[in-house]
């Protein structure tokens, strides 16, 4: 047990080593997230557009129907108050109207919400309670951010098991290593901790220089966004191995990789939502765990949604990751024959 | 001397191709065991069925008179023909990394000593010449203290001065007592350092024994050579043409020398030598070792 352990330690140790010192990698690995999240931030903090968007929680009834008619004005039909309530936090929509209880949303900090109120004043005289909500506005880059950490999990956790182990396995590096008496569970348990901390690590940069440099918010608890980056590594480089369990050609691998990596980035919701995409396939989506991951870490950043709340997501993740890893180590074999 | 691995019938095909096919054979402990033969005839597979690499599709392969075990790995050690090792490791950290992986490894400092890595110690390992990263791949497989080691064309690609080095460190090596199983195409290497030399061809063992008795076995006396003559052929010894010039094989090169003569036969650049593996695996095998199939 202590041997197998020093093993381990002594074949993770040298792969962190591996990464750290490809600096080209490493500067990658660090800098094009960051880019990204930088780049939107600025493209899309413009100024605000000039309508003025209102919520409606439910059907309109008669008596406001002069707000149909004032120009400018915007209504959003909502079916759940709770999810116009978030909206109006986040300076998405300007006013939420609950015309059944006769009740209204701003939210002071934002500019629009005056005008959206005037407005409301100006074409219904109905009698109407004013609550206020708090929240910050959220930009394009806060709802990146978690994305593109995301979107780094992924190709780290991929390639970096995936790709690296084939390579090893092509080159010899892997025969080497087995005439060693290291074992086939002791060099997979060693390539998967490595890339977890490397994954976790980069990411936890990542977020801290956007935190303190770009000002991106986190409302819920920090160790629970740590946990789901830990999760999110974890299931992409679990996935990474079972790829690389018996492949032999470097091409085919990556090819794979691809196959996989592609599909999974555009549907799991890196760049944009997928409100608007057919419900069966925001249903497929929601089965990819990197879409769990990114969704639970908006969540916690954004929503200041706790552990409660993001516990089914990532059961379902770590049971992804279980099955990734079982299976990998099952099929695994050192050589092609 | 007690075998240390004894080979029994072991077979091993790939998809159209017999690479091994009814090896039988016994290494004693403390000796130098040597597989020769042409590319392709099996060499690389056999040594790999022994380290454990490969798994025979029938056959045994016993180890101090039995099975081997799950400490077989940590008891032997391995030097393979075509290794990449982990990128960004220093000659050091790769040291490093692999001591850990044995239960008793040697120090680092007697085996940088051993195989002089000391100059290249903190070179990244792929910025090694061919002969550097032999020694290195030499010290991987020294690293677990083995009571077997196996090398496979340790020297292919090295220039004569660092394969005479090479030579030397093995020997050295043998003087510990250890057991050395290698393959080889150079018949130099092989008189040089083995013991016993074992000539495989298409999966087959052709002949086995110490170099001295095999040279014995299949030829007698000397191999003349002279300028190709009609009149050689009454004089009853085995011929090889070669080119304008033939290869005799006689037994006594004094009997030989007043029959040339009362011939006729013109001695200018002739050459007397006595025969090495090189000729004996041309005459066993039919065709020349390196320019084997």
């Amino acid at each position: 047990m202590t041997g197998s352990l020093k093993r381990i330690g002594a074949l993770f140790y040298a792969r962190n080593l591996e990464f750290v010192r490809d600096r080209a990698a490493l500067v990658w690995n660090l800098a094009f997230p960051l880019l990204l999240v930088l780049g939107f931030t600025l493209i899309f903090s413009g100024p605000p557009k000039p309508l003025v968007q209102m919520g409606v929680v439910g059907e309109l009834p008669a008596v406001y129907a002069p707000l149909r008619a004032v120009p400018l004005l915007k209504i959003i039909p909502y079916d759940e108050e709770e999810k116009g309530r978030l909206k109006v936090r986040h300076h998405q929509l300007d006013l939420l109207l609950s015309p059944g209880t006769g009740r209204y949303w701003i939210n002071p900090d934002a500019p629009q919400g005056a005008m959206a109120e005037y407005l409301l004043r100006q074409a219904v005289l109905v009698q109407l309670v004013r609550e206020t909500l708090s929240g910050r506005a959220i930009r394009y880059g806060d709802w990146l951010l978690p994305g593109v950490i995301g979107m780094n999990l992924m190709f780290s956790g991929l390639f970096g098991v995936g790709f690296v182990i084939v390579r090893y396995r092509k080159n010899g590096v892997l025969k080497r290593l087995r005439a060693t008496p290291l074992s086939a569970a002791e060099f997979l348990c060693a390539q998967l901790l490595s890339r977890i901390l490397i994954t976790l690590v980069v990411s936890l940069l990542v977020f801290l220089v956007a935190y303190f440099l770009l000002g991106v918010p986190l409302l819920g608890s920090g160790w629970l966004l740590l946990l789901i980056a830990l999760l999110g590594g974890a299931s992409m480089a679990s996935l990474g191995l079972l790829v690389a369990a018996r492949i032999q050609n470097e091409e085919l691998a990556s090819g794979l990789l691809n196959v996989i990596s592609m599909p999974m980035m555009f549907l799991s919701g890196v760049w944009f939502s997928l409100e608007g995409a057919p419900a069966w396939l925001q249903q497929l989506a929601a089965w990819l765990p990197l879409s769990q991951i990114i969704a639970a870490a908006r969540a916690v950043m954004l929503e200041g949604a706790g552990w409660a709340e993001v516990a089914a997501p990532l059961g379902w993740v770590l049971l992804f990751t279980l099955c990734c890893i079982t299976l990998g180590s099952a099929l695994f074999k050192w050589s092609h024959r | 001397m007690a075998a240390i691995i004894e080979v029994i019938d072991l077979v091993k095909h790939f998809p159209g191709v017999k690479a091994v096919d009814g090896l039988s054979f016994a290494i004693p402990a403390g000796s130098c065991f040597g597989l020769l033969g042409p590319n392709g005839a099996g060499k690389t597979t056999t040594i790999e069925l022994l380290e454990g690499i490969l798994t025979p599709d029938s056959g045994q392969i016993l180890f101090h008179g039995a099975p081997r075990g799950s400490d077989y790995r940590s008891r032997i050690g391995i030097q393979f023909q075509h290794t990449a090792l982990q990128d960004f490791l220093t000659v050091r950290d790769t040291l490093r990394l692999f001591a850990s992986l044995y239960p008793a490894p040697l120090p680092q400092a007697q085996l940088i000593e051993l195989c002089a890595l000391g100059e290249f110690i903190d070179r990244d390992s792929r910025k090694l010449s061919g002969g550097q990263r032999q020694r290195l791949l030499l010290a991987l497989a020294l690293l677990g203290d083995p009571e077997l080691l196996f090398l496979d064309e340790p020297t292919t690609g090295l220039d004569p001065q660092a394969r005479h080095h090479f030579w030397q460190r093995i020997k050295a090596i043998k003087a510990q007592g250890k057991t050395v199983v290698l393959t080889t195409h150079y018949m130099d290497e092989a008189q040089q350092l083995c013991d016993q030399i074992a000539i495989v061809d298409h999966g087959h063992l052709l002949s086995l024994d110490t170099p001295v008795a095999l040279l014995a076995q299949h030829f007698d006396g000397v191999l003349v050579r002279l300028a190709a003559h009609p009149a050689l052929a009454s004089l009853g010894y085995p011929l090889r043409p070669l080119g304008e010039q033939v290869e005799l094989s006689c037994p006594d090169v004094a009997a030989l020398l007043p029959a040339l003569l009362a011939l006729g036969v013109p001695l200018t650049g002739m050459q007397v030598r006595s025969p090495n593996l090189e000729d004996l695996f041309l005459h066993l095998t039919g065709h020349s070792l390196r320019s084997g199939a």
